[in-house]
């Protein structure tokens, strides 16, 4: 269907994003040991790997809605500290999209993603209205803009969750878990909007179980387990010859669910 | 009505409704004399309640006295009202005394001022409670009324002679005390409320959590008398903050630390979603809690707070320990007249006639803005 193909080889472009040597700690609990990542530009990465096994709280920790304390992470070329306008320059630049959607459910569709534009990038409204109707038309449902949250399903929320990120024009993606609170009959609807949204070039950090979309889209998969990264390489390679017996049972877990 | 009876009649009597014809006899035959159990309740209340009913009536309309004669010196003959005691009521105290209650001591002759000042006042209500003026405008139209009001009362230009705080009395104190206080105390409670959810500042945390268990921790009587006793004589000699002023400052730090807990319990309510998504999308902390937080916390409370407004409104009448003249201290001072003293259940009615109006008006009008604002996000 596109020029997306199950990138074999590993784009090798300025970097994005750099995890290196990232460790978290919940009180005692240790949730991230030594995370070391590198997300090139243009390059998807699909994060997989058993629940409480870190995956959501590392891409969580991108766009420091959680806080790492031992390490660095540098998000376009701008390091993560507790400097609050090189936070804002990043979340800026960051979209991010949520499994529980979190849509903002007093405003209405069109003002849940010219919010952001025009208060952030200091947009004026008429052109913030324009480019909000330009992404809704490519989540496919402008037709929706006037109505709320509530009125609309699932699977066109996060579709409107993902065309509110893009409204800020930002230069990485992040995807937390976008089809785990979907029925099945829409799961399909979001993966084709990620889809087309990688035929763009959009750099794509994307937590999911959804094998299938992770073979189509994605340059590397990184599988995590126990806040480690265990392997990571080529979809085609991880799930058809993996090393390690962490991933076999993940792996067949994941297939006797489907 | 017929969701006020759905919740209290059992499920097969809520389907013989719906089965049965509508209208009042059937909603009777089906709610009132269903059975021979609620036929007996329906008809020994029914007695009760006429007879009460037509008790009121009699006492307070049919033998009721409107005016009494006056005397030579101006002073009322109240023999036939103490002929009726007991059968009929004397409105004619309120007849008598309402500029006193109402107004209080202010000059009988520029009585007018404190008038025009009560309308303003529920004008401004009025014009608050429509949502069509919800924009920036209405602030400055909150900032003109309560300048007004302030420079109706104290006069001294334009040809009004200066009237004293001294000389402030009855229903525009109880107002100014009322609207002043929420006006002023509502902002406060939400900085304390966000302050109190902080975690970036501990010390302002620590800061808001002290205030807000320190005045909850006390009556609010002793706020006042400490306002009003102990205050001044902290103040260097010379000094003196008008007494009207000190009890307002209390009034609004009280209610403050009320109102400051029922906002945190709406910011608590909130899903933590509706903040990472603000913050992933680069909102700032402000613009964040503007746009994201406080429309939908405010929203989830506002029961709440009209129930808390509601319980200042009639609070105010507590400065009556401190000496100042709010509507229900005129009251009893208009009962002070020895004509009038033994009337004091015709004043009461006429106060509470009075109380009811705003109180009622606030919860009606809190239940219609709950609808208003729950259906444009209907599920």
């Amino acid at each position: 269907m596109s020029q997306t193909q199950s990138g074999s080889q590993t784009l090798a472009g300025p970097p994005a994003i750099v995890l290196d040597k990232v460790n978290k700690w919940y009180g005692a609990m240790h949730v991230l040991r030594d995370v070391s990542l590198t997300v090139a530009e243009k390059e998807r990465v699909v994060v997989c790997g058993p629940s409480g096994s870190g995956k959501s709280t590392m891409i969580r920790c991108i766009n420091r809605l959680e806080t790492h304390q031992e390490g660095k992470i540098v998000v376009d070329g701008t390091e993560l500290t507790d400097d609050l306008r090189a936070l804002d320059t990043i979340r800026r630049d960051v979209g991010m999209v949520f499994q529980s959607f979190n849509l903002f459910p007093h405003l209405t569709i069109l003002e849940n993603c010219t919010l952001a534009p025009i208060w952030v990038r200091k947009m004026p409204k008429a052109e913030a209205e324009e480019l909000a109707m330009s992404y809704l038309e490519r989540v496919k449902i402008p037709e929706q803009a006037k109505k709320y949250p509530g009125q609309l399903s699932g699977g066109q929320q996060q579709r409107v969750a993902i065309a509110r990120a893009l409204c800020m024009k930002p230069k990485i993606m992040l995807f937390d878990e976008p089809t785990s609170a979907l029925d099945p009959e829409m799961i399909k609807e979001v993966l084709d909007t990620m889809i087309g949204l990688a035929d763009t070039g959009m750099t794509m950090v994307c937590v999911t179980h959804e094998m299938g979309f992770a073979r189509q889209v994605a340059h590397r998969v990184v599988f995590m387990d126990r806040g480690e990264i265990v392997e990571s390489g080529p979809p085609n390679e991880l799930f058809e010859s993996p090393r390690t017996d962490r991933l076999k049972l993940f792996l067949s877990q994941i297939l006797r669910g489907h | 009505m017929s969701d006020i009876t759905a919740e209290h009649v059992p499920t097969e009597a809520r389907e013989q409704q719906k089965v049965a014809a509508p209208g009042p006899w059937a909603w009777a035959r089906a709610n009132l004399f269903g059975s021979w159990w609620s036929t007996a309740v329906t008809l020994a209340l029914g007695y009760v309640i006429l007879r009460i009913l037509f008790a009121a009536l009699e006492w307070g309309v049919v033998n009721a006295i409107w005016t009494v004669p006056y005397g030579p010196t101006g002073i009322a003959n109240t023999a036939v009202c103490q002929n009726a005691k007991g059968v009929g009521a004397c409105w004619a105290v309120l007849a008598d005394k309402y500029r006193l209650i109402l107004f209080g001591r202010y000059p009988y002759e520029e009585q007018w001022r404190p008038a025009i000042v009560v309308l303003l006042f529920i004008g401004l209500y009025i014009v608050s409670g429509i949502r069509r003026f919800w924009r920036k405008e209405l602030a400055l139209i909150w900032i003109g009324t309560l300048t007004a009001v302030g420079a109706l009362m104290w006069g001294g230009f334009a040809g009004m002679p200066l009237v004293t705080e001294d000389y402030w009395g009855g229903l525009p104190i109880t107002l100014i005390l009322a609207t002043f206080g929420l006006a002023f105390s509502f902002p406060l409670a939400v900085l304390v409320a966000l302050g109190r959810r902080s975690t970036q500042m501990p010390a302002v945390k620590m800061l808001c959590v002290v205030y807000v268990e320190l005045i909850r921790g006390v009556p609010l009587i002793s706020v006042l008398f400490m306002a009003s006793v102990m205050f001044p004589l902290f103040m260097p000699p010379g000094l003196n903050i008008d007494k009207l002023l000190r009890a307002q400052i209390a009034i609004i730090l009280f209610a403050a630390a009320y109102l400051a807990e029922v906002v945190r319990g709406g910011l608590q309510a909130l899903p933590k979603g509706q903040a990472e998504a603000a913050d992933a999308l680069g909102l700032s902390y402000w613009k964040k809690t503007g746009f994201i937080i406080l429309p939908q916390a405010l929203r989830l409370v506002i029961p709440p707070l009209v129930n808390t407004f509601i319980g200042f409104f009639k609070d105010t009448s507590l400065v009556l320990i401190i000496g100042l003249f709010d509507l229900l201290t005129m009251g009893k001072v208009a009962l002070s007249d020895p004509p009038w003293q033994s009337f004091s259940t015709e004043v009461y009615i006429g106060l509470a006639v009075i109380y009811i109006a705003f109180c009622f008006a606030m919860s009606k009008y809190s239940r219609s803005l709950e609808r208003d604002l729950n259906r444009s996000r209907a599920r």
